[in-house]
């Protein structure tokens, strides 16, 4: 008990010291308000100073608000409060406390009205205020929302912060936005050490504003200068447009590969052709919305459970298909295909009897939605950037299992010689079922990855078969790892044409070069060599 | 000797005989029927009937098309509704020309579409279709010599089976992805419609209605024989011997590629004339006629009808759009699951068709008799 004693007095003076603080603050918080009420617009003037260098984290929304001319007082008590409007009436919150007064008629509130002046002066505090945040990525927003609409207030701002800054980017952007106003200088010395700067920018502000300079300017050196910049700035920007079309490419090539690579297995190492491949896509991507209808709290967690399931309800719709159909058809490839494309009718039709015909909405998760921002030029979104890892898991996923597994092991025998893997005591039909419910089950998954790319509907696995066919062909029947170059090359060959020709002309003439490249190369890249290649 | 050679090769064609009698028939009953007959009278042929016949009979014209090329020389082409489309826009070209100034722009040169997309003149390609006779050959040559060249790469280079398949699929899809573009001056999406006459005569008549219906019967005759004369001739023995051993084929000496091709292109010239055929009667013609799917469904015609007979195929053609017909309009429910059965259930149980299960059942008849 002794020994507690001085411990509990020295809480207690804390508790006092913090509690005066706060009261301190507070009072001259509210006393700044009140100015904010009064009709002079000299008076509010002066009340936005004396709030500014309050330090509270109240100021910034009232000052928020206010700039928007939405800031009410009480019109009996002079408190200044922020009002939302409800069914019953106005809605009243204490402005420094946070605290909900209550409900009251709009009669009793009175607006803070703000004049060009005021905003001005807001605007140039709101920025200050921001740029002091501790927090990096709010000190981030306020420079590029300065650096938008550069002055001579702003200027002000940014020096001042580019003397304190660590965050390099944050200071990088400053520096940019000082360049911009200093570029205007009337000495050369600093045109031209501003020009320096801003050559290292890819802001379009940047690049619109030195080629003003270069209309503009007289001086023969800026003019050097100037174009000098310009020109590192156009290599840049042609730097990353081929970046950008090499990434598109690459991400349109991942969708590519996961549509065919199912089809690889099944066209490829079975010799069956299943035009059914696109609806089985389909029953994946209809697996994952009802997944998501089953769990509507948990989207993020759902795509997680509806890639297995994906896998399992496409998979046992393709051993289904082989048991009762394609069984009787091997070693007649052409009547495959005609029976294959029955049943692709029947499960769209199945499809459109139960879910009706309409597109069903499947929502993406949290974390695939946003972009990753690299500059202010070039950006990757999330989904495109995960499809693309998950295509790759896949595939690495399917090659071990050819490779490593026992599984795999008889489906490459029965590939290559179908009555000797027989002799040899592999039950090739029970290898076949299975190998024809594993490229279905990964047609089922690339439909979970399609349903966050495209519309959910009946005719989901039409649009993708004619593709996920020329994959295949094209990087050579019976090859994984000719798909994988097939889908991603041809990925990236559409994307480079598409800025050249427009996007459905870029289709056609992939297309045509594929019958083209056919024609050449009968087999596709990389064709099958040895015993497995006859016939 | 004229005569003998015609009795030559129907000698052991008794499904021909007949097919080429029931078209006959139809030539002769059905005009009579719808212009002579009162519409009031139960022996009406309703000039909606007409024209429905007319169109199955086009259909049956590129079943047989197909046929030739699939049936005999063991090529499946899932593109063979791409000629169809093809000498369907070079008629519907000349069609649009006709219009003249009688659109809805009055423009007298351009078409409504072009006037509509604010083209100044005629592009290249649209020169001479006001002429009948160079928008028939256009019918035949467009057709004609895409096939020469898509065959002739293909075949020279061997591409065969299911790669051909596929590339022929790639080609109608290419087709109908560059029809579909507003660009390309053929009418984008809407394709080209609205037509008036053919030749001066009103294309709504009864009479006009009637004659194209005779015209396309008689062609169907016309493809028939000229069919069943290639199949029988020295030629089509070869094309069999293709079909069934190509290497043996090639080792005996034969040019396996020149034989194809040949084929290949006949057919598609076949195709093109029943587009042809198909677009006044119908009164439009679409990018959708290039359709992957609508060249599939083709395949089927001639698989439920039986390959390699040309008159099942012809026969398969009218069933499977009869049944379309009434399904799409009783049941529309119902009718892809149909379709879709009919793809299963004629690839596993009747690999010949129709045809084939008619020669099974009569075979087994006269066992069971004596």
């Amino acid at each position: 008990m002794l020994m507690c004693m001085p411990l509990w007095s020295v809480a207690q003076t804390e508790a006092t010291d913090a509690v005066e603080q706060t009261a301190g603050t507070t009072s001259s918080l509210s006393e700044a308000l009140s100015g904010l009420t009064s009709r002079s617009f000299k008076e509010k003037e002066s009340a936005i100073e004396k709030l500014a260098v309050i330090d509270d984290p109240a100021v910034l929304p009232i000052l928020k608000v206010m700039l928007d001319g939405k800031l009410h007082y009480v019109k009996e008590t002079g408190e200044v409060v922020f009002v939302e409007k409800t069914e019953e009436g106005y809605e009243i919150t204490h402005a420094e406390t946070g605290e909900v007064i209550g409900t009251v008629s709009k009669s009793k509130l009175k607006k803070i009205i703000v004049n060009n002046k005021l905003r001005r002066q807001l605007r140039g505090e709101i920025a200050q205020l921001s740029i002091r945040n501790p927090d990096a990525d709010i000190r981030m927003a306020a420079v590029q929302e300065i650096v938008k609409n550069i002055d001579e207030q702003s200027v002000a701002i940014l020096e001042k912060l580019v003397a304190r800054e660590k965050d390099s980017d944050i200071l990088e952007l400053a520096n940019v936005g000082l360049a911009l106003w200093y570029v205007q200088s009337e000495d050369k010395v600093t045109r031209l050490a501003a020009i320096n700067t801003m050559a290292d920018s890819l802001m379009p502000s940047v690049k619109a504003s030195l080629e003003n300079i270069l209309e503009t300017d007289s001086d023969l050196e800026v003019k050097a200068a100037t174009r000098r910049a310009l020109g590192k700035i156009e290599e840049k920007i042609k730097y990353y447009a081929f970046l950008e079309n090499l990434i598109f490419g690459l991400s349109l090539g991942s969708i590519l590969l996961l549509i065919a690579i199912g089809l690889s297995i099944t066209f490829g190492v079975m010799g069956v052709i299943n035009m059914a491949h696109g609806e089985l896509m389909m029953l994946g991507a209809y697996t994952t919305f009802v997944v998501q209808q089953m769990m509507p709290n948990y989207i993020n967690t759902s795509i997680f459970v509806a890639i297995p399931l994906a896998f399992l309800v496409a998979g046992f719709v393709g051993i289904l298909i082989e048991r009762f159909v394609i069984r009787f058809l091997y070693g007649r490839a052409l009547e495959t295909l005609l029976a294959t494309f029955g049943i692709s009718l029947i499960l769209q039709q199945l499809v459109r009897s139960i879910f009706g015909p309409t597109n069903q909405a499947v929502e993406t998760p949290s974390f695939m939605s946003g972009s990753l921002e690299i500059n202010s030029i070039f950006a990757i979104t999330y989904n495109r950037l995960y499809i693309f890892i998950f295509a790759m898991l896949v595939f690495a996923i399917l090659l071990l299992i050819l490779k490593k597994t026992r599984l795999g092991l008889q489906v490459r025998a029965v590939a290559q010689n179908r009555a000797m893997a027989k002799a040899m005591g592999v039950r090739s039909e029970w290898v076949d079922a299975l190998t024809f419910g594993l490229g279905s089950g990964i047609a089922g998954v690339a439909g979970v990855a399609l349903s966050q790319l495209t519309n959910v509907g009946p005719n989901l696995g039409q649009a993708y078969i004619i593709d996920s066919f020329m994959v295949v062909v094209f990087g050579g029947v019976g090859n994984l790892w000719g798909t994988v170059v097939g889908g991603l090359s041809l990925g990236v060959l559409n994307k480079f044409l598409e800025p050249w020709s427009g996007a459905v002309m870029a289709k056609i003439l992939v297309l045509v070069l594929i019958i083209l490249f056919i024609q050449k190369r009968p087999r596709g890249l990389f064709p099958q060599k040895g015993r497995a290649a006859e016939n | 000797m004229r005569q003998s050679i015609f009795l030559q090769f129907f000698q052991n064609d008794k499904g021909g005989k007949v097919f080429l009698a029931v078209l006959l028939a139809l030539i002769v009953v059905i005009p009579t029927f719808n212009l002579l007959v009162p519409a009031d009278s139960a022996f009406h042929v309703s000039t909606y009937t007409v024209t429905l016949l007319g169109k199955y009979l086009c259909y049956a014209m590129l079943a047989i098309a197909l046929d030739l090329v699939w049936g005999y020389c063991g090529i499946l082409s899932l593109g063979h509704g791409a000629f169809f489309a093809l000498g369907g826009y070079a008629m519907g070209m000349y069609l649009m020309r006709q219009i003249g100034d009688r659109g809805v722009y009055g423009n007298p040169n351009l078409p409504d579409f072009m006037v509509f997309l604010n083209w100044q003149e005629l592009p290249w390609f649209w020169y001479g279709f006001d002429m009948f006779w160079f928008a028939m050959l256009m019918v035949i040559l467009v057709p004609g010599i895409l096939a020469f060249v898509f065959g002739w790469l293909a075949f020279r280079s061997r591409v065969t089976g299911v790669y051909l398949s596929i590339m022929t699929q790639a080609l109608t899809f290419a087709l109908m992805l560059a029809f579909f573009r507003n660009e390309m001056g053929f009418g984008g999406n809407n394709g080209l419609t609205d037509f008036k006459d053919i030749l001066g005569f009103d294309l709504q008549s009864d009479t006009t209605r009637s004659a194209l219906f005779i015209v396309t019967a008689a062609f169907v005759m016309l493809a028939y024989i000229v069919g069943r004369y290639v199949v029988t001739s020295k030629l089509g023995r070869v094309v069999v011997a293709v079909r069934d051993a190509e290497d043996r084929a090639r080792f005996i000496g034969y040019k396996v590629e020149s034989f194809k091709l040949w084929v290949f292109v006949l057919s598609a010239v076949l195709a093109g004339i029943a587009g042809a055929l198909f677009v006044p009667q119908v009164g439009i013609i679409n990018p959708g006629e290039f359709s992957p799917l609508n060249s599939i469904e083709l395949v089927v015609w001639v698989a439920v009808g039986g390959r390699a007979t040309l008159y099942g195929a012809a026969m398969g053609a009218v069933l499977v759009n009869y049944a379309k017909t009434y399904f799409t309009a009783a049941l529309p429910e119902i009718w892809l699951f149909a379709l879709g059965g009919l793809f299963i259930v004629v690839t596993i149980f009747l690999p010949k068709g129709l045809v084939g299960l008619w020669n099974q059942l009569r075979k087994s008849k006269t066992k069971a008799e004596p």
